[in-house]
This record gives C-alpha cells, sequence and structure tokens, in this order.
C-alpha cells in the first residue's frame, strides 16, 4: 500500500467530520457544526423544509436565520419574508437574528457558532468568511441548507487546496483587501473553482483576525469553496468569551499536498482597485486616481469591522467628504456599532459627512440604502461590483480597500490613500 | 431526455446578480422571477425566451452569489438546458438541485452561435447544432442526476423516494 501523504487544512477538517480518511477528490458525508442562512435565501430553504414534511431542525442550537440583506424591510414583500423567518425561530427553536443584529458573516462567528476546526454551510456565497477563523465553511444553495438543517450532514467532495503564501510586509496604506483583490487579479473570478485556498506567511501571521476575514470573504471571486487559515494565538484569543465551545484548530501536515503553490512579496503590491464589472478587472490604484465618484461606501461582510472603522476614520478624522459624494456607512454588526461610538469613529465619520445606516449588508446587494443613480461611480468595500449588483445596471462600481473609499470620498475621486501615511511611498 | 430550442448566447462570468437582481428577491414565485430573469444584462431576454429554448455561456456561468433563485428563475423563464464551457461551484448544485439540466460542452459553445437551433440528447451527452450540422459531445447525465432533473428537483425526487 502507498503510504498516503500528509493533509492539507481542508482534508483535515473533512476527515474528523466525516469519520474517514478523506483527501482531496473523495467524496463523502460530514457532520456540521452550523448551518445559517439569511433574509434572501432562508425563505427557500424553509419552504423546502414544508415542502419535504420537516417539522424539526436537526439541533436548534446549531440553525440560525439573520434578517441582514434587507433589514430593515423596504419593501412588503420582504416583510413578509422576514415574518416567515421569525416564525420559522418560533417553531423549531432556531436562533433569529433580527433587523439590527449586523451581517450573518460577522454574527455567525462573533457569537460564538462557530470555533476553530468546525466544518459549517451558509445559504450565502459569503459564508467562506470563517476560512480566516480555521472554520471550514462554504455557502450552499437553499435546497443544500435545508437539507442540512434537516439532517445535520451533507454531502461534500473534498477539494483540492492553493497554498498562498505572502512574504514580505504590508506597506503604509496598503491592506488585506489590497492582497485579495490583487489575488483576484492574478488568478481570476474561476481560477479557484471547485477549490480551497489556503493562506500562509508572514504576513498572514502579522494580520489582525479582522484583516485575515477580509481576505478569506473574497475567495468565493476567486471560485474558491473556501478561504482557510491556521488558527493561531491570536485567533484564539479572538474566541475568548464568545461562547462555550471549544477551539479544535486544524493545522497542515508539513507534507500537505497542494494543487498550487503560489508566493507573492506583499511589499511590492501597493493598493488595488477592481473595475466595472468584475471582481477580477483589478488594477493597480494608479491607473484609475482620479475617477470622479457620486458614492463611497463603508462597511459590509469584507470590511465593516472595527478596524476598517478606525482606518476610515484616522483618515476623515478633521476632514469633510466632498460635497459631491455621498458616503454611507454600515457597520457588520450591532457590537461592532457600539465598538465604533466608544472608540469615537461614529463621530469622527459622521462628523465629516458620513451618512449612518442600520447594521446590516446596507447598500451592497442593491435593495436598499443607497442604490446609485444612472451613470454614476461608486467607490466601495464591498467584494462585488456585478453590473447591477447596488441595484442600478446603470451604474459603475469600484472596489478597495477602506483606506481608498475615506481618501477617495473627500476629494470626489479615486484617491491613492497612502497620502495619509508616514512611510507610504509610491 | 431531448431538449430542442433556440440559442441565446453570452459570454464568461454570467454572475447570479444579472441572471436575477437581489432587489428582485422579494419574491420566491417562481413566474415572478422569471420577470426579471437576465434584466440588467439583456433587457431583452425575457421578451424573446420560448419555452425549450436553451442557454449557451462562456466559462464560469453563475459566479457569485449562492441564491438558487437563479437556476429557479432560468427554468421558469422556459429554458430548457444550459450548456456552458465551466459553471461556478454553487450555481451547478443549485441547478441540478432545482432540476435545470446544465452540461459542460467547451466545444459545443465554440461551434454555437446566437439564434441557432441546438438539440442535445442528455441521455447519450450529444448535442447536435441543427443550423450548422455540427455534432458535439458531452458527458450525459449520471442516472441519480437524471432521476433528480426529471422529478423536478431534489425535493421532488427525495418525496418520491420516501414514499416508494
Amino acid at each position: 500500500m502507498i503510504p498516503l501523504s500528509g493533509k492539507t487544512i481542508a482534508e483535515k477538517i473533512f476527515s474528523a467530520h466525516s469519520g474517514t480518511d478523506a483527501h482531496a477528490g473523495d467524496i463523502v458525508v460530514a457532520d456540521v457544526d452550523f448551518v445559517m442562512g439569511q433574509d434572501g435565501t432562508s425563505p427557500l430553504a424553509i419552504r423546502a423544509l414544508e415542502n419535504m414534511g420537516v417539522t424539526e431542525v436537526f439541533d436548534p442550537k446549531k440553525v440560525a436565520v439573520v434578517m441582514d440583506h434587507s433589514s430593515p424591510s423596504p419593501i412588503e414583500g420582504v416583510s413578509a419574508l422576514h415574518t416567515m423567518m421569525r416564525e420559522f425561530g418560533k417553531r423549531t427553536g432556531a436562533k433569529v437574528y433580527d433587523v439590527g443584529e449586523g451581517v450573518c458573516h460577522q454574527l455567525i462567528p462573533e457569537k460564538g457558532h462557530v470555533v476553530p476546526g468546525d466544518l459549517m454551510v451558509g445559504c450565502d456565497s459569503h459564508t467562506c468568511t470563517y476560512g480566516a477563523l480555521n472554520v471550514f465553511s462554504t455557502g450552499v444553495g437553499s435546497t443544500d441548507g435545508a437539507a442540512a438543517m434537516a439532517a445535520g450532514k451533507l454531502w461534500f467532495k473534498v477539494p483540492e487546496s492553493i497554498k498562498v503564501t505572502y512574504t514580505g510586509a504590508l506597506k503604509p496604506g496598503v491592506y488585506s483587501k489590497d492582497l485579495i483583490l490583487h489575488l483576484a487579479g492574478e488568478l481570476g473570478a474561476d481560477g479557484a473553482t471547485y477549490e480551497a485556498l489556503e493562506f500562509h506567511g508572514p504576513v498572514i501571521d502579522d494580520l489582525s483576525v479582522e484583516g485575515r476575514m477580509t481576505i478569506s470573504n473574497m475567495a468565493i471571486e476567486l471560485g474558491a469553496k473556501a478561504g482557510l487559515m491556521k488558527a493561531d494565538a491570536k485567533t484564539l484569543a479572538w474566541f475568548q468569551g464568545r461562547g462555550e465551545k471549544t477551539p479544535n484548530p486544524q493545522d497542515p501536515d508539513a507534507d500537505a499536498v497542494y494543487e498550487r503553490e503560489l508566493t507573492f512579496d506583499a511589499s511590492a503590491i501597493g493598493p488595488q482597485v477592481a473595475k466595472p464589472h468584475a471582481v477580477d478587472n483589478v488594477s493597480p490604484i494608479e491607473e484609475v486616481e482620479g475617477t470622479p465618484i457620486a458614492e463611497g461606501v463603508l462597511g459590509t461582510c469584507t470590511n465593516g469591522r472595527l478596524e476598517d472603522f478606525a482606518i476610515a476614520a484616522s483618515i476623515l478624522k478633521g476632514r469633510r467628504v466632498h460635497p459631491d459624494v455621498r458616503f454611507i456607512v454600515a457597520p457588520a454588526s450591532r457590537q461592532i456599532l457600539l465598538d465604533a461610538i466608544e472608540a469615537g469613529y461614529i463621530q469622527t465619520l459622521v462628523e465629516a459627512g458620513a451618512a449612518l445606516v442600520t447594521p446590516g449588508c446596507g447598500p451592497c446587494v442593491g435593495t436598499h440604502n443607497g442604490v446609485p443613480s444612472n451613470g454614476e461611480n461608486v467607490i466601495s468595500t464591498a467584494n462585488r461590483n456585478f453590473k447591477g449588483r447596488m441595484g442600478n445596471s446603470n451604474s459603475f462600481i469600484y472596489l478597495g480597500s477602506p483606506a481608498t473609499v475615506a481618501a477617495s470620498v473627500i476629494e470626489g475621486k479615486i484617491t491613492d490613500p497612502r497620502k495619509y501615511f508616514e512611510g507610504g511611498e509610491r | 431526455m431531448e431538449f430542442r430550442g433556440t440559442v441565446h448566447k453570452y459570454g464568461r462570468d454570467i454572475d447570479t446578480d444579472v441572471i436575477i437582481p437581489a432587489r428582485y428577491l422579494n419574491t420566491s414565485v417562481p413566474e415572478e422571477l422569471a420577470e426579471h430573469c437576465m434584466e440588467d444584462l439583456d433587457a431583452g431576454f425575457v421578451g424573446k425566451v420560448a419555452a425549450g429554448d436553451i442557454l449557451v455561456a462562456d466559462e464560469n456561468f453563475g459566479c457569485g452569489s449562492s441564491r438558487e433563485h437563479a437556476p429557479i428563475a432560468i427554468k421558469a423563464a422556459g429554458v430548457s438546458v444550459i450548456i456552458a464551457k465551466s459553471f461556478a461551484r454553487i450555481f451547478y448544485r443549485n441547478a441540478i438541485n432545482t432540476g435545470l439540466p446544465i452540461m459542460e460542452a467547451p466545444d459545443a459553445v465554440d461551434g454555437i452561435s446566437d439564434g441557432d437551433k441546438v438539440v442535445v440528447d442528455a441521455d447519450s451527452g450529444t448535442i447536435t447544432n441543427e443550423t450548422t450540422g455540427a455534432t458535439y459531445r458531452a458527458q450525459p447525465f449520471p442516472p441519480f442526476i437524471k432521476d433528480i432533473i426529471e422529478t423536478g428537483g431534489l425535493i421532488e425526487s427525495v418525496k418520491q423516494r420516501v414514499r416508494g
């Protein structure tokens, strides 16, 4: 018998959850530690459960539905869906996060529903966010989500992994968002389809947990099933006091086999911008500097966390948003809003001219809270710039870091944020 | 299973936001979703698509969000099958789970133009372009996928199996 090689993080987590010696390519039935849906997708899952005649979820403590995409409801139809979700919670005991709680991808880890080593599925493509916390988390459709809510398990194909290592160090004014936009440009929108990305290196180690989540959040924009990282002391410290579950970190083996290994020098990467209408349409900021903007967005499951607010506030402190720009700010959760109030960031941003909206997905998904007008350009910290994404197919969305958005809303045009940083040379 | 219809051809990275924009996710009624199918990419799509028609596209069809409304809207608009060079992972699974046939056939995509008349024999995996006379091969559906599609999706398939 040929000895099998070591395992990637994905192979470790699938082995532990399927009771098999799982390797890439294997199809396994695995136990899931948590299942989540949001207000766009949960209604279909709830209807699927009803259709199957299933009246209970496998474990009410392991299922949550979150009202974040259209929250508070902007229209009668959504109000009815929200009611359906609340009734589902009452009926099954599943956790309901109602209007104002925040974005699902902040809430699920923030409330301790998952811990390192877990496997979870969510009816939202950005469920891959918790890969930064050593959770194999992936997006599924509502039918698969309903099956997982009913059975507590689902079938998976164990993915191959691409190892991405960042050497060097981030220059001032450059952030994890710039790294993942750069990678989207390098690999393309389907560069990692059916695969897991595994991020390594000193730059990842140096990032805060929030900064890491920004990277894993966008793994799906490269087609990946997950964007995984090791759990280190920072990760474990982040989970302190967040719940009763015990982390079970899964490190990759030294002899793990990867489909590809890529290494990038982070010192050579500057601010990046994804241009309309594709996330992989990325260029260094120098190429789009000066593009006029009518709206800026700070928030979303990509960059709506406390650190992102700190970055934006540091640039906007004592400055004003350009009179021709709307600056919409949406914290990723109620807790982040409270923390940002306490730290003074909200005061700074609102004084600068920001319009603060309810914690949630905000204008990212185009249901409300800042639909752009015809012909307008938007600079956003979100993860998608597809045509019509923000609710108007005749508008143009550029994606960048919180620093790039903050610098741009001051000048009314896309602006390199490095001028606000000592040593942020170009 | 055989599908026959006129081709509507699109490019690569057709995302779920253009297939069905989030602003219309305030309903899950298939016919209501179908009214807005492809609206942000091709506002004329709903007016020209006929029952049985075939969508053809390049790489990474269905990328983006996990919304199952996307395959539901396409199916309810009358599309019988999607032929693409490749599909995004979540869409692939959602299409099968909602009973929308999909096939990966890069050669066929290159050889088929917008407006061509095409016949797909899903049992043998043969795709025939009746306009040009060319034929192409794709993987036929495995029996369990054929069963899910024929019964109209995973939920119906499971219900029928449970009923025995």
